[in-house]
């Protein structure tokens, strides 16, 4: 147990002790991966901006079902069940003719002409009920059941589906899957860049120490006493590069949080992105060293491989 | 201790094997002198018995470990074991003195104080006493041999194999390092060592198998050097 320790420790101190002394190239391998963090970091805040965006306006759109004046309690009762068991419903409320009214005339404030088309006595609007979606992309569930022959009977108008804002709101969802498809796809493209610019300095590393790994080798170290302080170097350069990442776009907040705040560019709410980062900044840090660490020491150990390998020809 | 039955090692598909049926047994505290000229197949039988190259057919057995059975994982375990000074030294350049020694024992989880109280004894026998700071750079031919040979023997090994040790030195280090390696082997080591120096084959006075064209062409006690040139 002992000697373990004593070996951990001498390893720990090794690979310090190389990430100083290959300075050089330790830059060339943070400045890749800080790059590749600060994009997966830059992704990550996209994403969650763009859903939180759809998630306010999701909030805000609602189907209308308009009720016949004609119907009982009893059907409208049915109606408001049914709906609350589709699995698309997030929520069902109902207007009756007065609360419409009192929509209608809250809504309409100060325009007389609409308002004088309505009154206490001859009220046209019908009872109407309200649903909210969970999902938009998949509204086609409570169409179909709001126009089955005995619902639709119940209608007096066709259920209107907040059209104009529907449309909006798929062109929206559509450029966020996008986004976030490039987005992962950078991500992707970036870590293998990145893993293989850190595969190559400490190849390069080893390159210039291959004499001294054989020396090593044949004074009988294990693979780990040897590869260890690589890995511990690789993963300096991880941490390093993780909280250089997360530092510059904190900055970058910082710097633009005035212009943030004054452009809102119509729907999408960009301030969040500001907010998002400051609320989540614990778990984002730890998801950066987390990727740091892995892409430092995955590229370091098969790195080392090579070199480490016991003949086994005959 | 070391016993090799019908080794045979052939590099590549290349049709002649540098060593051909070797077949050799050295009991525990000999002192053995392999004697060859260069190409006849002397560094290929030590670097099998390091396990740096596997035999092509044969088997070898070295305290008890067969090489057959020998895992990856263990052959660190297996080096440890054996003592082994090269012709070209092999010292760490930006390590001292001390420490090149002392690697041997960092590598095995030795601790600081054991170290600091063992390196010095080895040096001491290795007749470096008073060096322990410097670079190799900084040491005559022969001393750097011996901060090698310091470095085989600090772990205690039951068995030393010297490369040429004497190989890039004048005959008054090449004895400096002999008489080293007597000193070993008296402390109770198993010595195998090769050279092409005549006279110092000559005046050991020691078991020497000559290899010649990858076969054992003779193996004699007390023997001199036989080979013509």
């Amino acid at each position: 147990m002992r000697r373990k320790t004593i070996t951990f420790s001498r390893i720990v101190e090794a690979g310090m002790i190389n990430f100083v002394r290959n300075a050089s190239l330790a830059i060339a391998a943070m400045a890749v991966m800080v790059v590749t963090l600060t994009i997966v970091l830059f992704s990550i805040i996209t994403s969650a901006t763009f859903s939180n965006t759809i998630n306010q306006i999701t909030d805000k759109i609602d189907i209308s079902v308009y009720l016949n004046d004609s119907i009982t309690p009893a059907q409208k009762d049915g109606l408001l069940t049914q709906l609350r068991q589709l699995p698309n419903v997030k929520s069902v409320s109902y207007l009756s003719k007065e609360d419409a009214l009192k929509r209608y005339i809250d809504k309409n404030k100060g325009n007389q002409d609409l308002l004088s088309a309505v009154n206490e006595t001859s009220n046209p609007l019908p009872a109407t009920i309200l649903i909210k979606p969970r999902d938009l992309n998949k509204i086609q569930d409570i169409k179909n059941f709001l126009t089955k022959k005995d619902v639709a009977a119940l209608q007096s108008n066709e259920p209107s589906y907040s059209g104009d804002r529907k449309a909006a709101i798929d062109k929206i969802t559509h450029a966020t899957n996008i986004l976030r498809q490039g987005g992962i796809g950078a991500v992707i493209i970036f870590t293998i860049i990145s893993a293989l610019i850190i595969f190559n300095t400490i190849q390069m590393a080893i390159f210039n120490r291959r004499d001294e790994i054989q020396i090593m080798r044949l004074l009988g170290a294990s693979t780990w006493y040897i590869r260890g302080p690589f890995v511990v170097e690789s993963i300096i350069y991880g941490i390093l590069s993780a909280i250089i990442s997360i530092l510059l776009v904190n900055a970058a907040f910082a710097a633009s949080s005035g212009a943030l705040q004054a452009s809102s560019l119509g729907l999408l709410d960009i301030q969040y992105a500001s907010t998002y980062f400051t609320s989540n900044f614990l778990w984002l840090l730890t998801l950066q060293l987390a990727v740091g660490i892995v892409i430092g020491a995955a590229s370091s150990v098969i790195a080392t491989r090579r070199y480490l390998k016991f003949k086994t020809s005959k | 201790m070391i016993l090799l039955d019908r080794v045979t090692k052939t590099y590549g598909r290349s049709g002649t094997p540098s060593l051909d049926r070797i077949s050799l047994h050295v009991e525990p505290k000999e002192f053995v002198i392999v004697v060859g000229q260069s190409g006849a197949g002397k560094t290929t039988l030590l670097r099998l018995l390091t396990r740096e190259e596997r035999p092509s057919s044969g088997k070898i057995i070295i305290g008890g470990i067969d090489y057959d059975k020998l895992k990856d994982k263990d052959i660190p375990l297996l080096r440890r074991k054996i003592g082994v000074v090269f012709q070209d030294f092999k010292l760490l350049p930006n390590k001292t003195v001390f420490e090149n020694v002392a690697f041997a024992l960092e590598i095995v989880g030795m601790g600081r104080k054991e170290i600091e109280h063992t390196v010095p004894k080895v040096l001491d026998i290795v007749n470096l006493k008073g060096k322990e700071n410097r670079m190799p750079m900084e040491l005559s031919g022969g001393e750097r041999q011996r901060v090698a040979i310091a470095r085989a023997i600090v772990r205690q090994p039951k068995i030393l194999i010297a490369d040429e040790p004497t190989g890039n030195l004048d005959p008054k280090h090449a004895w400096d390092v002999i008489r080293v390696l007597e000193k070993i082997n008296r402390y109770g080591t198993t010595v195998l060592l090769t050279t092409h120096n005549q006279e110092i084959v000559n005046k050991l006075k020691r078991r020497v198998v000559t290899i010649s064209h990858g076969k054992i062409a003779s193996d004699k006690a007390n023997a001199s050097y036989e080979i013509q040139s």
